[in-house]
């Protein structure tokens, strides 16, 4: 069983959000980078773990400039067994998905896993972009992940509850909490992770049809109102006539 | 044209349904087009979306597309936006939508925007939109400058309006591939508030309740409300409460109009979860609980003692 993890990274959770050149642009100045938490936590030790008990491989794919260099050694650490890179900055999910799929194409795996979203741009889509570019199933919030022979079965989060699905190999599959625990590496794997392969990839050409103009930082607060613990009538007055939510 | 995927779910329409159909047509309205929808599998009553602006839809009931598979959903809606020749497509940012979302805009060859909530703008003939990004502490505007556009609209962006009246319903016959994907079972949980991320009144509470035992004020205050319950991380962790009810970076994003957040210190991560709620009530006894900077109005006190006091404020007030 040949494993696909898409990986990306990210600004770390705490990172202060600011932007520069008329605020069209991410502020890194001073920004931690880390492997985007969905990718690392869920996707990628599910792809060990399933790996570790029936045979395979594991590769950790990246789009990106050789600034992701630092964050696909540490999916090596962890214990992905090689690493691709493909050489473009790209601006969209569709460029990402778009790459991956072309690398796919002439690299084909059983399996593709992707975390649900990144926790930069929350959109989640390319998991359905690889799928679409390649024709195959995808399903999307994965809270479990088993194989079985050429399918896999799945578990994803609804609204309200959840639902089982058993999808035909390969497919695409998107990675929510809940299908496998973090895992921190060891210094073996550390040290191992100098040694296992990352290839760069070319990009191929790609147009944008979207991509972001502009940035805005949300309306700021304004201060909280404290209420007298005593007088919960007029917290109900408040939400009522004022904050117009009751 | 713009079309709308109307989301049902049992027969049913939710109401997030209906805001996507009020986006859609005021979104028709900005580009001067008419706004259609499409209805896939079983529903009752499709013509009741024309109150909300579509002046048409299509409904396509085909037994192969009773199970939502999000290749054979996107081959279908595809599809039909080809044959009414509608260049902008729109669907719920819900767990079917964003299924969807990626998936038609490379079908259609479509520039996408998943997660928008605000109107669309035209700005020198360029089509721009805006959603939430780095989990809700920046907004980002999105130009798409295709001809063929997909939306996934978030939650509680606008409240669905009525502004006209039963549409026409055109059954549509599309053939649709074997779908490679077989759902096995579907469990959801009973009973009649919304689930968490389409709620509009949500109450949750953290460590600050001591033990699984003491939910009882938490599940009062709800149920006089009318809202879904939720927790923080540690308090799922733990078991104290079920997973589907973990809100934060990890678990789900909500975004209610009221947040009730009860023994929440309000770590970072649970603040990315939930913090593009429109109010936040923090109710802690610790002054310097993090969470009180994020809310809208701020209760500091035992919440075993303000809790019950709230409940019944609101039973009093509601009388």
């Amino acid at each position: 069983m040949k494993y696909l993890v898409c990986i990306s990274r990210t600004p770390e959770t705490t990172a202060k959000i600011a932007f520069t050149d008329g605020n069209t642009q991410f502020d890194k100045n001073g920004v931690q980078y880390i492997l985007n938490p969905y990718d690392e936590w869920y996707a990628l030790v599910r792809a060990l773990e399933l790996k570790e008990a029936g045979g395979g491989t594991v590769t950790v794919i990246n789009v990106g400039t050789a600034e992701n260099d630092a964050v696909i050694r540490k999916a090596l650490a962890i214990g992905a067994d090689d690493a691709v890179r493909i050489d473009t900055d790209p601006k969209s999910a569709m460029n990402v998905a778009k790459q991956i799929s072309e690398y796919v194409k002439s690299n084909p795996h059983d399996i593709i896993l992707c975390g649900k979203e990144t926790i930069d741009y929350n959109s989640g889509e390319v998991g359905g972009m690889i799928a679409e570019f390649l024709d195959i199933p995808f399903v999307s919030y994965g809270e479990h992940l088993d194989i079985e022979g050429s399918s896999a079965t799945v578990k994803r989060d609804i609204e309200g509850g959840s639902q089982t699905v058993k999808v035909n190999l390969p497919a695409v599959i998107s990675a929510a909490k809940g299908m496998a625990e973090q895992r921190i590496p060891n210094m073996r794997g550390i040290m191992m992770a100098k040694r296992k392969p990352l290839n760069i990839v070319p990009a191929v050409p790609f147009e944008d049809a979207a991509t972001v103009i502009g940035y805005t930082l949300p309306e700021g607060k304004s201060a909280v109102k404290m209420i007298d613990p005593e007088n919960m009538d007029e917290l109900v007055r408040l939400l009522q006539e004022e904050a117009k939510v009751l | 044209m713009v079309l709308v995927f109307a989301e049902s779910k049992n027969g049913q329409f939710k109401k997030a349904t209906f805001e996507a159909v009020t986006y859609g047509k005021q979104t028709a309205d900005i580009l001067g087009v008419e706004c259609h929808a499409i209805v896939i599998g079983s529903a009752d009553n499709p013509a009741h979306l024309g109150q909300y602006g579509a002046s048409k839809v299509h409904h396509i009931n085909n037994n192969a597309l009773d199970h939502f598979s999000s290749q054979s959903y996107t081959a279908a809606i595809a599809k039909a936006a080809e044959i009414i020749g509608a260049s902008t497509v729109i669907v719920n940012h819900s767990s079917t939508g964003k299924s969807l979302v990626g998936r038609l805009a490379v079908k259609m060859n479509a520039g996408s925007v998943a997660g928008a909530n605000h109107l669309p703008e035209i700005k020198d003939g360029v089509f721009t939109v805006k959603k939430n990004v780095f989990s809700g502490k920046a907004i980002a505007e999105y130009k798409i400058s295709s001809k063929n556009r997909v939306l996934s609209l978030m939650g509680n962006t606008l409240k669905p309006e009525v502004t006209g009246s039963d549409a026409p319903v055109e059954i549509v016959d599309l053939p649709v591939g074997e779908s490679k994907l077989q759902v096995i079972s579907t469990d959801l949980q009973q009973g009649t508030v919304a689930p968490l991320p389409e709620a509009e009144l949500v109450v949750s509470a953290g460590r600050g309740m001591k033990g699984p035992e003491n939910w009882g004020i938490i599940e009062d205050l709800a149920n006089v409300l009318g809202a879904t319950t939720a927790c923080s991380r540690p308090v799922a962790d733990t078991g104290w409460r079920p997973h589907h009810e973990h809100v934060g970076q990890t678990g789900v994003a909500i975004r209610p109009n009221l947040y009730i957040a009860a023994g929440i210190s309000g770590a970072i991560q649970h603040l990315a979860g939930v913090n593009s709620s429109k109010c936040i009530v923090v109710i802690n006894k610790d002054s310097e609980a993090p969470f009180f900077k994020a809310a809208t109005y701020g209760v500091c006190a035992d919440l075993f003692d303000v809790v019950p006091k709230l409940t019944e404020a609101i039973k009093k007030a509601k009388a």
